[in-house]
């Protein structure tokens, strides 16, 4: 039988043998980083080492990464961490932003921050306030303007957050350009394991960094940012896993070939479908496409007996039949949305996944098809 | 907290750990710190006719650096007269052994240890000074 | 005499800090392993088999901690860790029920974690009554029936010490909160897998679970939040709505398949380890009061969990004494707070006099501890002892009669 097709990496990557090995060392060991003797040296020295690895991956300094267990606790810990009570946050945002609440910046038909307004909400009131604006969305890979973002926020003397967890180990992410003041990152998401993440806060503990509190209490783990003992094997293996992508990010922009080959080939098969977000910057790994006519859901499943892995949009909203709150902001119309699916490759994708999709699309499409004579000819 | 080889070597190797007889005149025992702060050093030194320190004994109740600190001083200050001895600063005591940031107490300590044994070795002189005149 | 380690090598000490954390288990790790590779999804993927089964694993192994503690695997929601559990109950239950109940009582000798917490609700206008100790560790039942009010939230006394392993009255503490109407929180990060625990049995409404604590991997932990009578809690973390609203974010799915399967391990083997570790402690305890006098052991010995001894070597230093036995590792003080290295508020509760509290070590025996690293282990603290007490200023003093807290102490 032919091995299953996973084209699901923005939901969770999968994990590179690079972060495996480093768990791996961990777990036949023992040491709590917070001992003094000689094992809890060592897993102090391990933990650092990772965190100078994460660093590197967002051209950072390690001072300023503090160690979470993932992507939605770092966005919650930014939140709510950086006392700011005005709260600005796209709407294209994950759910662990925008359930926070907030005020919301719209995006246009690109699901692209509309920086005009952003200004506008921000020149009318002087609120200390928080921008919270992802780099690149999970479910159609835009890139946001992220540098643009940060002049404005900063001009009204407002602190900026950016949810980096797609972007890192997609494309170059440099803390330094960018400018931010915070910036959540996701082991699992760059091909680390799922329970570690990170806060990076540029000048953390420092008079130019952003006075962080900690949400967690007790313990004094992580400069008290964060309490709690450290997923020691989560976090070297998310080091490893960071040097690894640095090291492959060239090759991950070459996956934009793969993924151009999808939309090439599927607006061939069929005209009608649209790709959202085709124009603007997007990751190279993520397409977001309609199949016209076919519910998602439907699509999904036909794909998955097919053995390809899927999603109709972001694996948190736990597959619930609604339509996709991202597209829903970019003024996507209901029968569109409605017949979604996202395509994410990842840093083992082949080109020969690329040719087992596409088939498995024109299958599918085509049986549409033939559905639809046979309604018109009853 | 990665401890240098010298201060390993003094804490496995303690030079002059044992005591001396207090009640004689040319002894001067210094006792400093205290146990309900996890320090205490006992320094005692044998100060010959000449004024020169000719030998040297401590025991510490402490961490390993503030052992190490004693038993450095204990080897610093003999031969020295006590006027040189009472020279040596905590900085020398905690540069020789590299101490950590969070163990600068213990070499503060052993200079304590070593100016109250010279002011005890001190006092007692200058009373037997007196009763002899 | 000739010392062989066993089968640890010189370049990795002797571990006796079974209370800091746990080695993996190999059986737990080999559970994990196919989750990192091929098993890798994402276990709230809910559009395709990569997905399920992650799913199905995380389920799984929700069933097997449930069934350790006799919870509903409805009942147990997976966190990063016991801080996090012990964080999420006391505040999530402060926060969704301050406007009926403001008052909370917990007890001195708490993890720091539970402590911070309460003075930060204390903060936020909630009054906390910290239980003092007895001498050997434990509550009084009577001082605590007292305490409780009509206007007690809820009552977080720990399951077992992490310092000095003793077992507090569960299921009398259970009893007396569900008599008063008060919900029962108790910290159990070093009592589950150790001793029993049923929480209908011992009428707990919530408890904290470490993976790390019990064989199982770091990073992963639970809260149980009873579901009859229901236990409504505010998130601290949200995003995604996993874990029924109460924790978001995306479970690890081969930690909670560690956690799960270190719990099953336990309670198949909780008998057997128990009569194990409780003879490895007897020996080491027995052996080392023939090697050494004045040895004082703080906490009470019979309410106490079979892998801790907490020891007061009077007139030695712990920190010294650690130094002296670095090929075993084992703990001077709670490993949080050893970094400040301040005598252990633990001992101090319990009324222990600082000179003796700075001359604590904590050893802890485990799943992986033979005899013959007990018998080295006695033999390399009671040389180390001797030696240090050798060279120690108030040994001497109190060889010679003199009692130390006669002499007058500068304060530094």
């Amino acid at each position: 039988m032919r091995k299953y097709v996973y084209l699901d990496h923005n939901a969770t990557t999968v994990t590179r043998p690079e972060a495996i090995q480093a768990a791996m060392s961990i777990f036949s060991s023992v040491g709590n980083p917070s001992s003094v003797h000689k094992p809890g040296r060592e897993a102090r020295k391990v933990m650092e080492q990772a965190r100078t690895s994460i660093a590197e991956l967002v051209n950072g300094s390690a001072e300023d990464v503090v160690f979470t267990s993932g992507g939605t606790e770092a966005n919650n810990l930014a939140l709510i961490g950086c006392g700011r009570t005005r709260r600005l946050v796209s709407a294209v945002e994950h759910s662990s932003v925008l359930n926070g609440g907030g005020e919301i910046i719209e995006v246009d038909e690109n699901g692209v921050v509309d920086l005009d307004r952003l200004d506008e909400q921000l020149l009318f009131d002087d609120t200390p306030a928080l921008v919270s604006v992802m780099l690149a969305n999970n479910e159609t890979g835009v890139i946001e303007p992220i540098k643009d973002i940060v002049n404005i926020a900063h001009r009204h003397g407002a602190l900026v957050h950016c949810d980096a967890i797609q972007a890192a180990g997609k494309i170059p992410v440099d803390v330094i350009d960018l400018g931010f003041d915070l910036m959540s990152l996701s082991a699992h998401k760059i091909g680390g394991a799922a329970g570690s993440g990170a806060l990076i806060a540029p000048g953390l503990g420092s008079e130019t960094g952003c006075n962080l509190k900690g949400t967690l209490l007790g313990g004094g783990q992580e400069r008290g940012y964060r309490v709690g003992t450290e997923n020691l094997a989560g976090i070297a293996g998310f080091g490893a896993a960071a040097n690894a992508a640095l090291s492959g990010l060239s090759d991950f922009a070459k996956l934009a070939k793969l993924r151009d080959a999808i939309e090439t080939a599927i607006k061939m098969i069929e005209p009608e479908t649209v790709i959202f977000s085709e124009d603007v910057k997007r990751l190279p790994n993520t397409s977001c496409l309609t199949m016209p006519g076919t519910d998602g859901d439907t699509q999904v499943m036909a794909f998955d007996l097919a053995g390809i892995g899927v999603s109709a949009g972001s694996a948190c909203s736990s597959g619930k039949a609604k339509t996709s709150d991202v597209l829903k902001a970019m003024n996507v119309s209901n029968e569109n949305a409605r017949s979604v699916v996202r395509v994410s490759l990842g840093w083992n994708s082949k080109a020969s996944d690329v040719e087992v999709f596409v088939e498995a699309w024109r299958e599918l499409n085509s049986r549409k098809s033939s559905r639809r004579f046979n309604l018109s000819a009853a | 907290m990665a401890y240098s080889d010298k201060l390993l070597d003094h804490y496995e190797n303690p030079r002059n750990v044992g005591s001396l007889n207090k009640d004689e005149g040319d002894i001067g025992t210094g006792l400093v710190g205290a146990p309900a702060c996890g320090d205490v050093m006992k320094l005692q030194i044998k100060v010959d006719e000449d004024g020169i320190i000719e030998d040297a004994k401590f025991k510490t109740f402490g961490c390993g650096s503030a052992i190490a600190s004693s038993s450095l001083v204990t080897e610093w200050v003999k031969g020295k007269t006590v006027d040189e001895a009472s020279e040596i600063k905590n900085t020398h005591i905690a540069q020789e052994l590299s101490l950590p940031p969070v163990k600068i107490h213990c070499s503060i300590l052993a200079e304590d240890a070593i100016k109250a044994a010279i002011a005890d070795y001190k006092s007692k002189k200058s009373s037997k000074s007196r009763a002899a005149e | 005499m000739s010392m062989t380690k066993g089968n640890w090598s010189k370049d990795t000490p002797l571990y006796l800090d079974y209370q800091a954390t746990t080695p993996m288990d190999p059986r737990v790790l080999e559970k994990m392993l196919p989750f990192f590779s091929e098993r890798f999804g994402n276990p709230h993927s809910r559009t395709h088999q990569i997905g399920w089964d992650a799913e199905s694993a995380v389920e799984v192994a929700r069933a097997q901690v449930a069934s350790l503690i006799g919870a509903t695997h409805k009942e147990i929601i997976f966190t990063s860790g016991a801080t996090e559990s012990n964080n999420l109950a006391l505040n999530g239950v402060g926060r969704f029920y301050k406007d009926k109940r403001n008052h909370i009582i917990t007890c001195v000798t708490e993890h720091k974690c539970v402590l911070d917490t309460c003075r930060h609700l204390e903060q936020d206008g909630f009054e906390i009554t910290y239980m003092p100790v007895q001498q050997n560790g434990l509550i009084n039942l009577q001082e605590l029936d007292a305490a409780i009010t009509d206007n007690t939230l809820m009552v977080s006394i720990m399951a077992v010490n992490n310092e000095i392993g003793v077992i507090q009255p569960i299921k009398e503490i259970g009893a007396l909160c569900r008599k008063k109407g008060a919900f029962f929180h108790t910290d159990a990060a070093q009592a589950v897998g150790k001793i029993p625990l049923d929480v209908d049995d011992m009428n707990i409404d919530l408890m904290s679970i470490s993976g790390h604590k019990l064989y199982g991997p770091m990073g992963i932990g639970a809260l149980y939040v009873r579901r009859r009578p229901r236990v409504r809690i505010v998130a601290m973390i949200n995003g995604g709505g996993q874990e029924r609203g109460m924790r978001s974010g995306t479970l690890p799915t081969p930690l909670c398949v560690g956690l799960g399967e270190a719990c099953e391990l336990s309670e198949r083997e909780m008998g057997v380890e128990t009569e194990r570790l409780k003879m490895m402690r007897e020996r080491f305890y027995t052996k080392i009061n023939e090697r050494l006098d004045e040895v004082f052991l703080n906490g009470d010995l019979e309410q106490r969990i079979p892998g801790n001894l907490n020891i007061s070597f009077a007139y030695v230093e712990g920190e010294g004494l650690m130094m002296g036995v670095n090929d075993l590792a084992v703990s001077s003080g709670s490993a949080c707070t050893s970094a400040s290295l301040e005598p252990s508020y633990v001992l101090r509760a319990l009324g222990v006099e600082e000179e003796l509290a700075h001359t604590s070590l904590r050893i802890g025996f485990g799943r992986f501890t033979t005899q013959e690293e007990v018998d080295y282990a006695v033999e390399k603290i009671a040389n180390e002892v001797t030696r240090l007490r050798a060279m120690s200023p108030l040994w001497e003093m109190a060889q010679e009669g003199i009692d130390i807290k006669s002499i007058e102490w500068a304060d530094h």
